[in-house]
């Protein structure tokens, strides 16, 4: 890649306000580094990522509004987890994490669990066990 | 306190730091000669593990790797240190500023406040140096950001102990002993050797025979994983090749950088024509990215697209087969 071939198209970074830096060969064949804006393939991927996790959260979101998982699914979506992340974070086994996901069983978790949850994904309890007061 | 440090920005962390730490200590050591005397450089598909819920490939050497090969190489010590406890972890790290020892630490990317959302992942092997505390506040020297960044002590244990596959544990970690001079001559003819055995490697999913594979995944997952799927997938491919700081193939231009930087100081004007080649090499890992996210963008899952990805990636495959042969007879 050119000195002037590095890329500076609209991007992500654009929001905090930052460069990357890129290697690239100038005039003489001799390598150096340059700012780059971002580029639209990268960008592109990373908003398909995104826009499928958004997915993801719609979906679970949808899903516990009609009872059929409870709302840790949500939330774990949410902060872009898996079930192993997510039972990492709260010191769980992953089996037990996934039978949280029950709504049943969601609603008998004593205080104590639930408050394990509510702080890692930085909510009070009431909004843990009410999505709709996420982000209120 | 603030210790003396001068922050030079670099396209990827884990060099940027070594690059930094041993500026500090006052030799001068560019980011592509770390990355290539700890061998960075690399491809794997990495079997098993699943990240966002796509296949997991890496253009370079596990987290931590490329400083211990280079410090093993270079004949430098490096005292590295791991807590359960964060409460101990801070103490230690309060004690090193104290000491005026700035300190590499590894963090997770999630709550890196820093960062722009949409770069906040579950990535666990982020790499930064911390060289001051100002009441509650740490001074962060990020080697991907263009300029030194601040982080609370809240924020910053936080993504000390941030959790999931390669959770940092508060990992924190400097060099200790220097020798008088570095023999960089030696320690640059160890890295490449290394890069090269990995990449001609006799392991299906590594090096060159795994960049086949994964061609050969790639025209499978059409019609074994659907559009939505095999589009998912494709773009995992391309953001881990394009990882923030690495943009364009990026490591293949590092690499090549390295081997200019080289040819200069082994004297070896064969390696500044490999250099060249690697330069090339970079580019067509760059034509396959703006290919794929056409594949990506439009959504389309046309067989004939896939197929030509692939057939894309395998061209790459053998041209750095030939080139990685080359490199390793140049050496010798």
């Amino acid at each position: 890649m050119k000195k002037e071939e590095v890329p500076q198209d609209k991007s992500n970074l654009e929001s905090a306000n930052f460069k990357e830096l890129c290697y690239a060969v100038d005039e003489n064949g001799e390598y150096t580094t340059v700012n780059s804006s971002g580029w639209d393939p990268k960008t592109i991927a990373l908003n398909k990522a995104i826009e499928d996790i958004n997915e993801r959260v719609e979906d679970a979101k949808q899903r516990v509004l009609n009872n059929q998982t409870s709302s840790i699914e949500y939330y774990m979506e949410f902060h872009k987890m898996d079930l192993q992340i997510l039972a990492s974070y709260v010191g769980l086994w992953k089996w037990r994490v996934k039978r949280h996901f029950n709504p049943k069983v969601f609603n008998k978790l004593s205080k104590k669990v639930l408050q394990k949850y509510a702080d890692v994904f930085d909510v009070s309890i009431d909004q843990l066990k009410n999505i709709e007061l996420h982000g209120n | 306190m603030e210790i003396k440090f001068t922050h030079h920005q670099s396209a990827h962390c884990e060099n940027g730091v070594i690059s930094n730490l041993m500026k500090h200590h006052g030799f001068h050591i560019s980011e592509p000669m770390a990355f290539g005397i700890g061998s960075g450089l690399l491809f794997c598909h990495i079997p098993f593990l699943m990240v966002n819920h796509a296949p997991a490939f890496t253009y370079r050497a596990l987290p931590g790797i490329i400083f211990k090969r280079f410090a093993k190489r270079v004949g430098i010590k490096i005292k590295r240190e791991k807590f359960k406890n964060p409460q101990k972890a801070k103490s230690v790290l309060d004690e090193n500023l104290k000491n005026n020892n700035p300190v590499g630490l590894q963090v997770g990317v999630y709550n890196l406040v820093y960062f722009p959302d949409e770069y906040r992942f579950h990535f666990n092997a982020h790499n930064l140096v911390v060289y001051g505390k100002e009441n509650d506040t740490y001074l962060i020297s990020d080697p991907v950001m263009e300029d030194v960044t601040t982080l609370t002590d809240k924020q910053l244990e936080k993504v000390r102990f941030a959790k999931g596959a390669f959770a940092p544990k508060g990992h924190i970690y400097y060099p200790v002993d220097f020798p008088k001079e570095l023999d960089l001559e030696k320690a640059i003819i160890k890295g490449i050797k290394h890069t090269c055995k990995d990449m001609l490697a006799p392991i299906p999913v590594l090096g060159v025979k795994g960049i086949r594979y994964t061609a050969k995944l790639i025209r499978k997952w059409p019609k074994k994983k659907g559009v939505k799927k095999a589009n998912h997938y494709l773009g995992q491919i391309v953001r881990m090749q394009e990882e923030i700081g690495t943009g364009g193939g990026g490591f293949r231009y590092i690499f090549a950088a390295f081997l200019q930087e080289s040819s200069k100081i082994l004297n070896k004007p064969e390696l500044s024509n490999l250099s060249k080649e690697m330069t090339l090499i970079g580019d067509s890992w760059r034509d396959f990215a703006v290919d794929a996210s056409r594949i990506y963008k439009n959504r389309s899952a046309k067989e004939d697209a896939y197929n030509n990805v692939a057939t894309q990636l395998e061209a790459i495959a053998d041209k750095e087969d030939l080139f990685f042969k080359k490199l390793k007879k140049a050496i010798k």
